[in-house]
């Protein structure tokens, strides 16, 4: 329930980085979740127009990538993407605990004028 | 500042009753309709911003003014009205990869080496409301001069959204607590931690536990700066609790399942949870008490104990 904070965090950041360039109007913000990061896409998304409005980024466009999680077994020496929460490698079932990918909580770009 | 599912901001955090310092408080924003306390000094209407600390303003008012000089609190902006120019930008793409709590995750790791340099071991403790956080800090405070022959104590910062409660209960028991009042945000942040932090002498302690706000979601996404992050169960919450709240059981270095004095009452099946448990977080001992009967504490005491003492050879020897 903290994504309006996160959105707020975000949409702070990408207004910064575009009035750093020298931008007027964001068109589209990305952003990366992962998903371990305990973050619900949709509610950053319902969030978005909110923490938007009165802002340059008012009226852009969000994209999200999600970023699914991927573990490394140390038995197989190789990664492999989790079926759900229980990251048991597919080769020795062999629980892992290296999680190398998914807990991303990123804004990747933005697209200005 | 999180605002749960809202978008109006309702309340405002405080320490031990004192309003969070907003010149510490990380980059945040203001809503076009929400007052603010920052003074103008000039009378003319414009978008700025002030870069110092990364605090931007979205007023509603125009954007249409030339090139002038504003002065706040001794810094002097030179700000260029780009409107004048009267050239057309075509859109183009920044890209920024960079992660949205970079601010909080700098701000925990300066509390963890602040922490080291007073020789401290930092637990955040997070779970469901009600799993019996609190009282199993009260026996913790009251329990853990007993353990071995150190001299300092323990101190406590309890996160909650309303009342100091909790605060008034562990004084009963120590005198190192510090109430975080969050308002409305459903979890503690590094900023709050280390203002909670200079409430308390470090120095006269050895073991600092940060009762996290109860929630199995959000608190699991911010790093406090602590050494372990306890992950505490109670027998009535069911045993897919792990299975439904992965992300925070993922991040676990220990978890605790307390109330196991009311286990058989509530039908709480011991073998699937632990089962559960071990599939979800292979990484993490598991501590099975009664902060109310004190079963099973001696195991968990024991477990801080090494770990204590762990870090303090591991400060030494740095």
């Amino acid at each position: 329930m903290h994504e309006v904070s996160l959105m707020e965090q975000t949409v702070d950041m990408a207004v910064a980085c575009a009035i750093a360039q020298g931008a007027e109007k964001i068109h589209a913000i990305k952003l990366r979740i992962g998903d371990l990061s305990g973050v619900i896409p949709e509610a950053m998304q319902f969030a978005f127009s909110v923490v938007t409005a009165g802002t340059i980024a008012e009226g852009a466009t969000l994209a999200i990538e999600s970023v699914p999680a991927r573990c490394y077994c140390p038995t197989c020496q190789q990664e492999f993407e989790p079926q759900d929460v229980i990251y048991a490698c597919p080769h020795c079932n062999q629980l892992s605990t290296e999680i190398r990918q998914g807990k991303e909580l990123e804004l990747a770009a933005v697209e200005v004028s | 500042m999180c605002q749960t599912c809202g978008c109006v901001v309702t309340g405002e955090v405080t320490i031990d009753g004192a309003v969070l310092d907003a010149e510490m408080a990380h980059s945040h924003f203001h809503h076009p309709n929400q007052a603010h306390t920052y003074t103008h000094n000039h009378q003319h209407s414009h978008y700025h911003h002030h870069l110092h600390h990364n605090h931007l303003h979205h007023p509603d008012h125009a954007y249409a003014h030339t090139e002038h000089v504003h002065d706040t609190r001794g810094v002097t902006a030179t700000i260029s009205d780009r409107s004048d120019t009267g050239t057309t930008i075509q859109p183009r793409t920044l890209t920024i990869a960079q992660g949205i709590l970079n601010k909080n995750d700098r701000l925990a790791e300066r509390n963890r080496g602040y922490f080291q340099a007073k020789g401290l071991l930092v637990l955040n403790v997070v779970s469901s409301p009600g799993s019996g956080k609190t009282a199993l800090l009260e026996r913790l405070l009251q329990d853990w001069p007993q353990q071995g022959e150190q001299q300092r104590g323990v101190g406590v910062i309890v996160g909650d959204l309303e009342t100091d409660n909790d605060a008034q209960r562990l004084r009963t028991a120590g005198d190192a607590i510090v109430q975080i009042t969050t308002g409305t945000a459903c979890h503690l942040e590094a900023e709050m931690i280390a203002q909670a932090a200079q409430k308390l002498d470090l120095d006269q302690l050895e073991l600092l536990v940060i009762e996290n706000v109860g929630n199995l979601v959000c608190p699991a996404a911010y790093d406090l700066g602590e050494d372990l992050r306890i992950v505490l169960l109670s027998v009535t919450e069911g045993e897919d609790k792990p299975l439904k709240y992965a992300p925070m059981f993922k991040t676990a270095d220990a978890i605790v399942i307390n109330k196991i004095d009311i286990a058989v009452a509530v039908g709480f099946d011991r073998d699937r949870a632990i089962a559960n448990l071990h599939k979800v977080a292979p990484q993490a001992p598991i501590f099975e008490v009664s902060a109310r009967t004190g079963t099973g504490l001696e195991a968990w005491y024991a477990y801080l104990q090494g770990q204590r003492e762990r870090k303090a050879t591991t400060i030494m020897g740095s």
